[in-house]
């Protein structure tokens, strides 16, 4: 056997074991795939033992099953429901306390986070979704301070996608499958003919980490077959989008008949939203106790679908579905270049698959696309 | 400065609303000591006739006298809210509304002519004017305390009325309708119950009633092409709140199996 080119290592399932249990012990928290209520979620884990052996997913609108693989695949799944952006951009987080003092108000604001955690198995997807959140919460001109804070201390230990699903178009989106940065590790899982992981590594603090585990370097062998993993998933997406000249055909096509008859399928539920990796909508409640003497701020999800989402004196700005589901596409495929210098969405197809009436993103695109007033039809 | 005034009021319910009142017990003390409960007949044999600064009404009107006391807790309260969903939608006894009352009391009491109650349950908003309605079968304690604080100091309740669907993800319940193929109200259904159902795996039975824009046949119309059957639509829609509007026209637009 040959040593591999770019010198990258290789570790075995033990070695996984070890590398999980080295990021617990520098103090991270791991937050990682496991089996929970019938579907894959992402939550605390301690080590292989809670990884999702030998359960895959299967995905298409509006439905969601595990299956067995047959096989003992750890990372053999596509995305659950949650991204990590549960556990950065949080559902609910307290701003400022004013408490009333003796002298004046007394305002208290919460501590900084301080929170070390590693992400175990995260996707390219995932990857670019943090990063697009990353532009709007983070290096944007309103820095959001929690988001920053705990985006600080995360450790990416990635896994490349070897099993997209029904409702995945990261290659339209131009994420994946195949994560080229964004990582501290990125393992490649490999079934045959062992069990074991080719690392790549991204970060100082990864080959710092990297060096507490047993390893070698991969053979050319074993970096082939991990390049046929990512090269495969690419080949088996479930869905497309069409992205040519996006922008333009989405603000072209404003009174498209296409909006109208999507509202009489869509529930304004704001589960699309709320799946979403890179929805980053928040409502600010004001709160006060009984006695009056403590005022909470408090930030929390919302989303544009819900009625009274940007309300103004008067009434919310979208009353009517249509709208409101007009605004959330054309925001996250089109206007989102205009404010962020990217798309808002990755391809990571949850607003498919956990849509209760199963809406397909890629179908409303391809839609407006077929009988496009104007000439963005693209090729 | 005298403590404002709270009445609790009953009309037709299990009383199980008010009694979230008295399960607030770490609260109980502070709200005791920020308010006068000068009418609560659960929790005290004490009368004070009003005017009452809060008064907090439990129950649907079912018979004539209770629209003639509603009339007057009204006149006597600045502030009215109502609380449950008998008290906002006319509650479980709401299914007669669509039924034959007197057929009705005669499956139930053995001497139907011995009980004199109007054909139909009804929500305290269909008879006089109501500040504010906190929703839910039961209400949930954090929501009542969260009315009775802003109430006494003069900001508007952090009440959402959006889709269940909300919380049930910020809690990173996983959804039952996809991942289980249960049928689930919560796309419909008002805040407020922290998506209690869902997080036991079990689909939403719509405690809270209607959400603020509630896409009740775009729901049923897919949950039928999924297999499920009219009445089953039928029985979901008609339950704690079956006269909510919404819930009550698409309950009307199913059959029974």
């Amino acid at each position: 056997m040959q040593a591999s080119a770019g010198g990258r290592m290789r570790i075995d399932v033990n070695g996984l074991d070890v590398l999980l249990r080295a990021l617990a012990d520098e103090g991270h928290e791991l937050v990682g795939p496991r089996v929970q209520d019938g579907a894959i979620v992402l939550g605390p884990i301690r080590g292989v033992e809670d990884l999702p052996r030998g359960v895959g997913d299967e995905q298409t609108p509006g439905r969601y099953r595990l299956r067995a693989r047959g096989d003992d695949a750890l990372f053999g799944y596509a995305v659950p429901q949650h991204s990590f952006k549960k556990e950065l951009l949080l559902p609910r987080v307290t701003l400022v306390r004013i408490r009333r003092g003796k002298t004046g108000a007394v305002v208290e604001a919460p501590p900084r986070p301080d929170r070390k955690v590693a992400f175990v198995g995260m996707r390219a997807c995932e990857i670019a979704a943090v990063e697009v959140q990353d532009r709007v919460l983070r290096d944007g001109p309103w820095m959001d301070a929690d988001y920053a804070a705990r985006r600080e201390q995360v450790f990416v230990l990635a896994v490349q996608c070897g099993a997209p699903s029904g409702t995945c178009f990261c290659v339209s989106m131009g994420t994946g499958p195949k994560a080229e940065a964004g990582f501290d590790l990125a393992l490649t899982e490999l079934l045959a003919p062992e069990h074991a992981f080719v690392v790549e590594v991204g970060t100082e603090a990864g080959r710092r980490i990297l060096a507490r585990v047993p390893r070698r370097e991969a053979t050319a062998e074993e970096e082939e077959a991990a390049a046929r993993v990512v090269c495969d998933a690419a080949a088996r997406m479930g869905r497309t989008m069409d992205t040519t000249n996006i922008r333009d055909l989405m603000m072209s096509n404003l009174e498209h008949p296409r909006w109208e008859d999507v509202a009489e399928r869509c529930l304004g539920c704001a589960n699309c939203t709320l799946a979403c990796p890179t929805c980053f909508c928040t409502d600010v409640e004001d709160t006060t106790d009984l006695s009056g003497d403590e005022a909470t701020r408090t930030r929390r999800w919302d989303s544009c679908f819900t009625f009274d989402f940007a309300y103004l004196h008067g009434g919310g700005v979208r009353p009517s579905l249509r709208g409101r589901y007009r605004q959330w596409l054309t925001h996250k495929v089109a206007t989102w270049h205009d404010q962020f210098g990217t798309s808002g969405c990755v391809g990571c197809g949850r607003c498919i698959t956990w849509c209760p009436v199963g809406i397909d993103i890629t179908e409303e695109v391809a839609a407006i696309r077929a009988t496009s007033a104007t000439a963005e039809r693209g090729g | 400065m005298a403590k404002p005034k709270l009445a609790v009021f009953k009309f037709a319910s299990c009383d199980g609303c008010q009694l979230t009142l008295l399960d607030c017990e770490d609260e109980l003390l502070a709200l005791a000591d920020r308010i006068d409960i000068a009418y609560f007949l659960e929790a005290t044999s004490r009368i004070d006739g009003g005017p009452y600064d809060l008064s907090l009404v439990d129950g649907s009107i079912t018979t004539a006298e209770d629209v003639e006391r509603i009339r007057e807790v009204r006149a006597r309260s600045k502030r009215l809210v109502t609380i449950g969903a008998c008290a906002t939608a006319g509650g479980i006894q709401a299914l007669r509304n669509a039924r034959d009352h007197a057929e009705m009391l005669s499956y139930v009491y053995a001497r139907p002519e011995w009980v004199d109650a109007l054909a139909t349950s009804t929500a305290i908003a269909r008879h006089v004017e109501v500040d504010f309605e906190l929703r839910g079968c039961p209400i949930s304690k954090q929501q009542l305390l969260e009315v009775i604080s802003a109430f006494l100091h003069g900001r508007r309740p952090a009440v959402k009325s959006h889709a269940t669907c909300l919380e049930c993800k910020m809690k990173g319940h996983v959804c039952v309708v996809v991942a289980k193929g249960v049928p689930c109200l919560g796309p419909v259904t008002h805040d407020g119950c922290g998506a209690l159902c869902p997080g036991w795996a079990r689909g939403c039975y719509g405690c809270f009633g209607p959400s603020d824009a509630p896409q009740t046949s775009t729901l049923s119309r897919y949950y039928l092409a999924k297999g499920a059957r009219p009445g089953q639509m039928k029985r979901l829609f008609s339950s704690f709140n079956a006269d909510a509007e919404a819930f009550r026209e698409e309950a009307s637009r199913h059959g029974d199996d």
